[in-house]
């Protein structure tokens, strides 16, 4: 740092009412006071909560929210997943358990024999999500999770795939798939590089 | 019992009729045991010595109660200066939030952590309460009634204890209240704790002085330390002693603040920079014992302002409406009007709290002993010199001289160059040096 960089502030100024603090504080009391009887403006602002969704009032970007996973079909109902463990490697809470085995498939290697998700681990920072070649692993709009042990918090492939018919009509998964977090409109070009036409 | 029930119950009780119903249901037999027992207690009305005892029970469980209306109300004033709800679920418009809140404290797990003085730490919460609670005795709440089978002319006092210090025995008390903070952030052994419990008895200190030297103010012009003395001359007068004295009313309320440790001097239990002060380690019901005796001390505190300033139970100024007025139904009506005050009051404090960010340490200090200290010790110094060559005859005299003060510090801190509150020094620019 430079001392050029250095800006100092001087303190302005205070009228003696000011210095007095007591006109200030007045002043700050009539605001609290009004908004206290602004009842319009609560109405606004407030949502109240289980019976009022962001969702319900279509206020929550269904695009990119990070709720909890899915794990995608393709088209032929297959899963996705080529088992290639780059979203638990970059997983920061490793909260990703993969188990590959032979593809049965003639147009893959592998595929998750087993495949689970500790929702209570899990940080929702999307990167598995990031990290995904085929974009199988994916968040959703899904923010209501509960359970009432530790063992049902961990979502196993099939739960994953479950969660991924559910939310299908709500979030469909793209075609051809790509993570663009509905910024370019599904145009097909990668957010980092929007130049360079995304290979699937 | 399922979820489905529970779900059920809470849904009836959010029904304004279902709540009043339950209420009925709870109180209406109370009531009736009261009115038909009535013969058996007649006599402990009309005796001295038990009717205040009788009137000590009745306000302390109604204080007990009132603490806990206290805190859904303070949530709720939280919630509307900020453009929220506050608490809405719990019963209709989260009427029984306090009922769920003291579910809570007592149904929690009271941790005793390990290392603690663990007497001191199980004594300070029972303190602080304690203390709060005490206050209450010298409280003239309803002046004197007279029963109508009572002998002509006989009166019992609605005041527990009718002290010639009654004003001394509420600063003294009131100041033990800071015991209970400090042996709690001792007992603790936490460094948080240890500095919640410090700061509260370095601000404790600090603003008993510009609270005693207002006191003297009044005390000069009612010339007894009687509360029930006090409250009397303000009803049969008119004259509230606010308008007599203003200026040493506005210490008085700003002392009250520091007094209970109240936002904007709330800082033994600064959030942000102490964890939770000095309440850190204590759960359960042990932590509410703290919540319970700030908002007692709050209520103490409020109930000895009015006494001394806004005339006690005398419901209108400028009158002598009801002063010499014995009849129970009066008794009733100033009980009304002094928990109204009471209430009005509070309900400023907590309005002040949200809208007021807390002082730092050292502005709190200079509050206290460069700005109030010098205040209170020229308006006792004015009011003295006025009681000395008789002034105090008139009541605007005094009125007249709090305003001169007032005047006079206005000019002298238009005038002075320093700044009363904020950072003294310009801060010099830092060379950064390698790391």
């Amino acid at each position: 740092m430079r001392d050029e960089d250095i800006i100092v502030l001087q303190e302005p100024k205070l009228s003696p009412a000011e210095r007095l603090y007591l006109p200030q504080i007045f002043d700050g009391m009539v605001t609290t006071l009004r908004h206290m009887f602004s009842l319009k403006r609560r109405q606004q602002v407030v949502r109240q909560y289980p019976e009022d969704t962001r969702q319900g009032r279509g206020e929550l970007r269904i695009a990119n929210y990070r709720g909890v996973h899915r794990l995608n079909k393709d088209a032929e109902g297959r899963v996705a997943c080529v088992a290639c463990f780059m979203c638990s490697t970059a997983c920061p809470a490793h909260c990703i358990h993969i188990e590959a085995g032979e593809s049965p498939w003639p147009d893959r290697e592998k595929y998750p024999v087993k495949f689970e998700i500790d929702e209570l681990r899990c940080i929702y920072c999307g990167m598995c999500e990031e990290a995904c070649p085929v974009d199988a692993i994916e968040l959703t709009p899904h923010y209501e999770l509960v359970g009432r042990t530790r063992e049902e918090m961990i979502f196993d492939k099939e739960k994953l795939l479950q969660v991924f018919e559910e939310t299908k009509h709500t979030k469909p998964r793209k075609d051809p798939p790509i993570t663009d977090y509905g910024l370019t409109g599904g145009q097909g070009k990668d957010v980092a590089s929007p130049n360079v036409e995304r290979k699937v | 019992m399922t979820n489905q029930t529970i779900q059920r119950v809470e849904g009836a009780l959010r029904n304004p009729l279902v709540l009043v119903g339950v209420g009925a249901v709870l109180t209406v037999p109370a009531a009736l045991v009261l009115v038909l027992a009535f013969p058996l207690y007649r006599g402990l009305l009309s005796d001295p010595f038990w009717f205040p005892l009788l009137v000590m029970a009745a306000v302390l469980f109604l204080i007990l109660n009132a603490t806990a209306v206290c805190i859904l109300a303070e949530r709720k004033i939280a919630g509307f200066t900020q453009d929220r709800y506050g608490p809405n679920r719990v019963g209709f418009w989260g009427l029984l939030q306090p009922v769920a809140d003291g579910l809570k404290f007592l149904l929690k797990e009271d941790i005793i952590p390990r290392r603690v003085d663990k007497p001191l730490f199980l004594l300070a919460p029972c303190l602080a309460l304690i203390v709060s609670l005490v206050g209450f005795a010298v409280i003239p709440w309803a002046g004197e009634v007279h029963w109508p089978w009572m002998e002509a002319g006989t009166t019992v006092s609605t005041q527990v204890a009718r002290l010639d210090i009654g004003i001394l025995y509420v600063i003294a008390v009131g100041s033990l209240g800071v015991y209970g903070l400090v042996l709690a952030g001792y007992a603790s052994n936490n460094k948080y704790s240890f500095y919640g419990g410090l700061r509260a008895t370095a601000q404790m200190i600090s603003y008993e002085l510009p609270l005693g030297l207002a006191l003297l103010c009044v005390l000069l012009t009612t010339g007894t330390l009687r509360l029930e003395e006090i409250v009397n001359q303000q009803a049969h007068s008119g004259v509230w002693y606010v308008f007599v004295h203003p200026l040493a009313f506005l210490l008085i309320v700003i002392c009250l603040f520091a007094e209970t440790n109240r936002a904007p001097f709330d800082l033994p239990e600064a959030e942000q920079e102490l964890v939770g002060g000095y309440h850190t380690e204590y759960s359960a019901m042990k932590f509410a014992l703290f919540f319970l005796a700030e908002y007692a001390h709050m209520i103490t505190g409020s109930a000895v302002a009015i006494a001394l300033f806004l005339g006690g139970w005398a419901p209108l100024p400028f009158t002598s409406w009801l002063a010499d007025n014995t009849a129970w139904w009066a008794m009733l009506l100033k009980f009304g009007v002094y928990l109204l005050k009471v209430a009005l009051f509070i309900g400023v404090m907590m309005w002040v709290r949200w809208t007021i960010p807390r002082f730092r340490f050292d502005q709190l200090m200079r509050l206290a002993w460069r700005s109030l200290v010098p205040l209170g010790l020229l308006l006792m110094a004015a009011v003295a010199v006025l009681t000395l060559f008789g002034g105090q005859r008139v009541w605007w005299a005094g009125l007249g001289v709090n305003v001169l003060v007032l005047l006079g510090v206005l000019w002298w801190a238009a005038r002075s160059k320093q700044p009363m509150t904020g950072r003294q020094e310009d801060l010099p620019p830092v060379e950064f040096g390698a790391m």
